[in-house]
């Protein structure tokens, strides 16, 4: 579904992505691993064409996207929940959530709301209040309903963990699993929080310093001697 | 009491125009942040475009009424809005991404472009605009024998400012247009990656602002009777301090500077001094900036945490 062939990237004189190659399938959830800094935010906005990859190509579902405008890619069926979830803090749930079925078709929008709002009834329950005014947790699932709500074949997941209490973070893998499980969508995941990622994930990668560094299923790199010692030390 | 009645029934109809100016000036501020010193030109094409429509319709027989006006007014817009259209494209699109004067600069360029082409193609000198819909009524009538006295085409300016704010309102609030741009005026990345596509977003922004603006011209026209390729200099300066007072990125806050800018303007000509109205206007420009900055509507930059 998604074939990433020597992705490069810069900000300015620093590269950031060094050459990545990586593939996910479709049906899949696949999961980004890496340190702090590693560039794993960068690769998925890269995807979506912010900034623009200087090198390298990206395929989705067979199509050319690597120059596509930003708004074209996404409205190919790839919805991103990006680092910081970036919710419209002056706009209610409600706006946020048709904000992100603006590029879909209206005639699914009710039925669409529906099952964000049952995947996250606390969403239901705060639909007119504004996104600044929600804990973290909340922006988190809003912003997660948000991709949902334009029916993306391909969603890409940054962090969806960070700065959530354990069993906050336990919920939203839980729903990640549900979407991919009952409704068939693609799950690419860039976390940090390493153990809960590869245990959810079917396959998953490594990054280091803008490159992959070490691939396979999730339960493979759980087990691999160097990822544990690196990113699941007292986990 | 009845003068003053008077200078506000004036001051008020006046600040209905700036209002929907500021419009303009405060939709394409919050939007990206840059002031778009071209304008004023927009609303002075408006009233010029007025004159031309007119001077048409009066060789083919129709005398000026109400519905000649809004013919008028609604014939307008297409052409102010293509100017909008225009200078977003040619001032400010090539430039999205250099450094923060450039766009500036570039927009007084158009600026003066656009008011040397109209001075070019219509002449220096004023251009009378035949009356439109004369007459008004009695308000009240003072022991003194002062009478206030309401125009019929301030009240088509008026009701016509309130119809324009209710509808621009629905407009951002309700339609998936308003909540895009919106969503650029808080978060563009975050736009783009719901698949908002945001040049056409801040265009459209741009030629909303200018069919405001050309309205305004159009109802300007009518109101002085007289047009000048130099107006929209001076009307565009303190459309902006309306902005700037009301709270510059504030839609309501446009219209609430622009009536408070054109009270002041006519209460100061009343009372004080007609020659130093201006200067009246410029010192609540510069009274806001050093006091209130975010103006009286306006929302206090907060980094985002």
């Amino acid at each position: 579904m998604l074939e990433v062939r020597g992705l490069q990237a810069r900000y300015g004189a620093i590269e950031a992505l060094r050459g990545i190659d990586l593939d996910v399938k479709a049906g899949e959830i696949v999961t980004l691993i890496g340190a702090n800094g590693a560039g794993k935010s960068t690769l998925l906005m890269t995807l979506c064409g912010q900034p623009r990859a200087s090198g390298g190509s990206v395929r989705f579902e067979g199509r050319e996207i690597t120059r596509l405008p930003t708004f074209e890619i996404m409205r190919l069926g790839i919805a991103q929940s990006p680092e910081g979830r970036r919710v419209f803090p002056r706009m209610t749930v409600l706006e946020n959530l048709k904000l992100g079925a603006i590029v879909a078709d209206p005639a699914h929008y009710a039925a669409d709301l529906d099952r964000v709002l049952t995947l996250f009834p606390r969403l239901a329950e705060r639909r007119d209040q504004r996104g600044g005014t929600l804990s973290g947790g909340e922006q988190q699932m809003l912003a997660i309903g948000r991709a949902l709500m334009s029916r993306p074949r391909l969603l890409l997941l940054d962090e969806p963990s960070l700065g959530l209490a354990p069993l906050l973070v336990k919920q939203i893998f839980a729903t990640v699993r549900e979407i991919n499980e009952n409704e068939g969508v693609t799950v690419f995941l860039v976390e940090q929080n390493a153990f809960h990622a590869l245990r959810l994930a079917h396959r998953g990668y490594v990054m280091v310093n803008g490159r992959i560094t070490l691939s396979g299923p999730g339960s493979e790199l759980l087990a691999n001697p160097e990822v544990r010692s690196a990113y699941l030390e007292g986990a | 009491m009845e003068y003053f009645l008077q200078q506000a029934i004036n001051g008020l109809t006046l600040g209905a125009v700036y209002g929907l100016i500021a419009i303009g000036y405060t939709m394409v501020y919050g939007i990206i942040g840059m002031i778009n010193f071209a304008h004023g030109e927009v609303y002075m094409i408006g009233s010029f475009i007025a004159v031309i429509l007119l001077a048409l319709l009066g060789a083919w027989g129709f005398p000026p009424s109400l519905a000649i006006l809004l013919i008028v007014l609604l014939a307008a817009i297409p052409f102010t809005s293509a100017f909008g259209w225009a200078i977003e494209r040619v001032a400010y699109r090539p430039l999205r991404g250099s450094f923060r004067l450039a766009p500036l600069i570039s927009a007084i360029g158009m600026s003066i472009f656009l008011q040397n082409l109209v001075q070019f193609l219509q002449g220096a000198r004023n251009k009378p605009v035949p009356t439109a819909l004369p007459g008004g009524f009695t308000l009240m009538e003072a022991a003194s024998g002062f009478t206030v006295q309401v125009r019929w085409l301030q009240i088509v300016v008026v009701a016509m400012t309130v119809i324009l704010m209710v509808g621009l309102t629905l407009l951002i609030q309700r339609t998936s247009f308003g909540r895009a741009q919106r969503a650029c005026e808080q978060d563009m990345k975050m736009a783009m990656l719901l698949g908002i596509d945001v040049n056409a977003t801040i265009a459209r922004t741009f030629v909303l602002g200018a069919a405001l603006a050309g309205i305004a011209g159009v109802m300007v026209a009518y109101y002085y009777n007289v047009v000048h390729f130099y107006d929209g200099f001076l009307a565009g300066l303190k459309a902006f301090t309306a902005a700037v007072l009301g709270g510059i990125g504030s839609v309501p806050g446009a219209m609430l500077g622009g009536l408070l800018i054109g009270l002041i303007e006519a209460l100061w000509s009343a009372y004080f001094s007609i020659e130093y109205k201006d200067v009246a206007v410029f010192s609540v420009l510069v009274l806001v900036l050093i006091f209130r900055p975010t103006g009286i509507l306006g929302r206090p930059e907060i980094e985002k945490v």
